[in-house]
């Protein structure tokens, strides 16, 4: 009954913010076609909309390199993070070790960072991928803590009356519990990760959006500096609305009791 | 410390049950450090159950009954007095199932626990489903199950653990008061045709009366003994039989509610 309740409450709010945009973006357009500013500083969306496509070949090559920092880069975070949660959920000693040099890593300014670890790690792709890493272990790590951590303690009990083991107990009842928090960790951790892989070319790369945009900056291609803005946007949302549907597909109890209440 | 509060204690048990006690909790004080300083849950507390009796544990709130079913589980250690009981199976006062499984998968939880494939946790538990009345829901998970059939499928995962001794904590508390009269007929029937040493720790005297076979009335805390009181009451027990208002009353009494 509730199972598909999320198509309707979750997709038929969307023209809404489409409306808004749509009526930002004439707003835009006006403004630069009535010679407000000169569109070599801001370029009219429909200057960006015919970057996009003229330069679909250069930006989609580009777009992949990007791509591939930030999944492998958060895929990496989530694996590292997780293990992390997990250990320092089952060691308090581990817990006053290494947790707050956990939160710590997150006063490490990435943009001063990012060029030692290209200066380590070189030009290739290893150096993206530790920053994008870096940038989303801590939400995954927090959000995986505090699933495990919710679990009632009753429950615990429970298993122990019946006979169950430590790792047992972790594989029927906490890591299924916390399976919520990691998704929803990746997900805040799409937003940084992206901001990451940005700084992460800044610092030295030949190739990939935020290098492209650089280049196009430096060029005075404005329209296609938007365009690549744009397509790292639409890449963050279409990633966090993926993790959305994985949540409500792997993990679907979590929508169900919220539908409940 | 003795159990100076006892003033009713009756200790003829029916000859069918002088089998060695499953369950022997003797003078036993246990005491826990909260930030407020050091609480007394439980001070001179004394309970025996004998094979296959149900015995419920009545008393206010607080009074240290979760402490008293703890013990008796092995989940905690007495500071003074001795525990002594067959392997406990803990049903806890909200149901406590697991939301991502199957009403089928919650009841075998016990043998997942054990370390049993999933496909032998619900062979052992579907049988067990259609007799609880829950047929045809085996695959429904708890958050569309009424909340008496949830609490039907976590005492079958208490049922389900195998264990001699079942140790119910306030099993019916948290459903609406219909729903916990209908469970209470259900349970006493359950339990007619699956004897086992039931622990019912319970503040409902007449879901007591209307389901032990002996009531121990604690004292609030610390909690200690304050009465024993036979049921020898034939059932199916009606709450309007004469002999149970009496019981009830009685049991009241020993709480310090006057009638």
């Amino acid at each position: 009954m509730i199972r598909w309740g999320w198509i309707g409450s979750g997709w038929r709010f969307t023209w809404r913010p489409v409306l808004v945009l749509a009526a930002l973006l004439g707003a835009w357009e006006l403004y630069v076609d009535l010679g407000g500013v000169d569109p070599l500083i801001l370029p009219a969306p429909h200057a960006v909309a015919s970057a996009l496509y003229n330069d679909r070949s250069l930006l989609w090559s580009n777009f992949v390199v990007t791509a591939e920092e930030v999944v492998l880069g958060i895929l990496l975070a989530a694996v590292a993070g997780f293990a992390c949660a997990v250990a320092i959920h089952f060691s308090p000693t581990l817990r006053r070790a290494v947790y707050p040099l956990v939160v710590a890593s997150q006063t490490i300014p990435i943009p001063m960072i990012a060029p030692l670890l290209v200066l380590w790690l070189g030009f290739a792709i290893l150096p993206k991928l530790v920053v994008v890493a870096l940038v989303s272990f801590f939400p995954i790590v927090v959000t995986t803590l505090a699933g495990l951590a919710g679990v009632e303690r009753g429950l615990i009990k429970l298993m122990r009356t019946f006979d169950s083991t430590r790792v047992r107990t972790f594989r029927h009842v906490e890591l299924p519990a916390a399976l919520p928090g990691v998704l929803t960790g990746t997900k805040i951790a799409v937003v940084v990760a992206v901001i990451g892989a940005y700084l992460a070319e800044l610092a030295g790369a030949q190739a990939g959006l935020g290098y492209l945009f650089q280049l196009s900056v430096a060029q005075i291609l404005t329209p296609r500096a938007y365009a690549t803005v744009v397509i790292l946007s639409v890449f963050a949302i279409a990633l966090f609305a993926l993790l959305s549907l994985a949540e409500r597909l792997v993990v679907p109890w979590a929508y169900e009791r919220q539908g409940e209440q | 410390m003795p159990a100076k509060g006892v003033t009713d204690l009756i200790v003829n048990a029916p000859s069918e049950r002088r089998s060695p006690a499953p369950v022997r909790v003797d003078g036993v004080t246990r005491a826990f450090q909260t930030r407020r300083g050091r609480v007394v849950a439980l001070d001179g507390m004394s309970l025996v159950a004998r094979a296959q009796e149900i015995v419920s544990v009545v008393g206010p709130s607080g009074c240290g009954k979760t402490t008293l079913l703890e013990l008796i589980c092995g989940l905690q250690r007495p500071d003074a007095g001795a525990v002594d009981s067959a392997p406990a199976a803990l049903m806890p006062q909200h149901d406590l199932l697991l939301p991502w499984l199957s009403a089928l998968d919650n009841a075998g939880l016990a043998l997942r626990a054990q370390g049993r494939s999933r496909a032998e946790g619900r062979a052992a538990a579907a049988p067990w489903l259609e007799r609880f009345g829950l047929a045809g829901f085996e695959r429904t998970r708890p958050a569309e199950l009424s909340g008496g059939m949830r609490q039907r499928v976590s005492f079958l995962r208490t049922l389900l653990a195998g264990k001699p001794v079942l140790a119910l904590d306030e099993p019916f508390a948290a459903l609406d008061a219909i729903t916990r009269l209908q469970m209470q007929g259900w349970l006493s029937h359950v339990l007619e045709r699956e004897p086992r040493t039931v622990i019912l720790v319970t503040h409902d005297v007449e879901e007591a009366v209307m389901l032990a076979d002996r009531l121990v009335v604690m004292s609030p805390r610390p909690g200690r003994t304050l009465a024993e009181i036979e049921v020898e009451l034939p059932r199916p027990r009606h709450r309007t039989d004469a002999d149970v208002v009496a019981l009830r009353e009685r049991a009241l009494e020993a709480l310090g509610v006057p009638a």
